[in-house]
């Protein structure tokens, strides 16, 4: 049944949005972590999505969206001077992420949509299952 | 059988071809994040003409044969072309796909109402009401 491969390829859209979001609430819960060394500090993660098309145009049942890979992305951690700090290496440094909040809000509302979205079209694709399935009473 | 598929028109090619637009739309609307994805829809009207054009009504005698009206849209799928072309390579215009799907869906329900009164016209006259 046709309208039900639309729920499924819509709620691949929901499992991929939600790993955006894991991943930006993990950059923002990260984003005032310190650590001694430039290689230990956290660095920004996000999902590279990728679309499913397996089966292009035959019975649509393996279109979608999928979740490739989660890189780590962003730029070099920042270098702060503040020698009393515990972690702070022999020099006195200690690193922090370089992590834009402005830019984590945004990419969070745009996946918030997006989530929503696949969620009115799987309501949409309910309501024209149940009415095909009450045909002819 | 035959005389049963001739009284139902032509709604139930277009009930199939509109539920396979809608899983495309829906996979747009799925990928609107996907670098270099791009949007498809069917060609509603070219998909109608080999819907009808098929000499008998096709049924899936062997596991191979596509389902009823599949061929059809499968055979008219397309690329869109957007209005603006975006950084990643994306042509998922989301305002354009949440047209186009509810429009569907609206047009997939006219498609319903129609079989479904046909379906109570042909009962009422087996009945003979």
């Amino acid at each position: 049944m046709s309208l039900f491969d639309s729920m499924t390829i819509a709620s691949t859209a929901l499992s991929a949005q939600t790993t955006r979001l894991n991943t930006i609430a993990s950059n923002m819960a990260n984003a005032n972590t310190v650590s001694s060394t430039a290689a230990d500090a956290y660095r920004a993660r996000y999902p590279v999505f990728s679309a499913v098309l397996e089966d292009v145009g035959g019975d649509g049942s393996k279109l979608g969206v999928k979740v490739d890979s989660i890189v780590e992305a962003g730029g070099e951690p920042r270098q702060e001077f503040n020698p009393t700090h515990p972690l702070a290496d022999e020099n006195g440094f200690i690193y922090r992420p370089d992590i834009d909040t402005a830019t984590e809000m945004a990419n969070m509302m745009s996946a918030a949509r997006s989530f929503q979205n696949a969620i009115e079209t799987i309501n949409t694709a309910k309501q024209l299952a149940l009415r095909t399935l009450t045909l002819g009473k | 059988m035959a005389g049963i598929d001739n009284a139902l028109g032509i709604s139930p090619q277009v009930l199939a071809i509109r539920a396979q637009r809608m899983n495309l739309l829906s996979a747009n609307i799925a990928n609107a994040d996907t670098p270099n994805y791009k949007a498809q829809d069917v060609d509603f009207a070219s998909a109608m003409r080999t819907a009808t054009n098929a000499r008998e009504p096709m049924t899936a005698r062997h596991e191979r044969h596509f389902a009823i009206g599949n061929e059809a849209a499968a055979a008219n799928v397309q690329y869109r072309s957007p209005d603006q072309l975006s950084l990643n390579g994306n042509t998922v215009e989301p305002h354009k796909e949440h047209a186009a799907f509810m429009d569907n869906a609206m047009r997939y329900q006219v498609s319903l109402n129609l079989l479904d009164s046909r379906i109570k016209g042909l009962r009422a006259a087996i009945r003979g009401e």
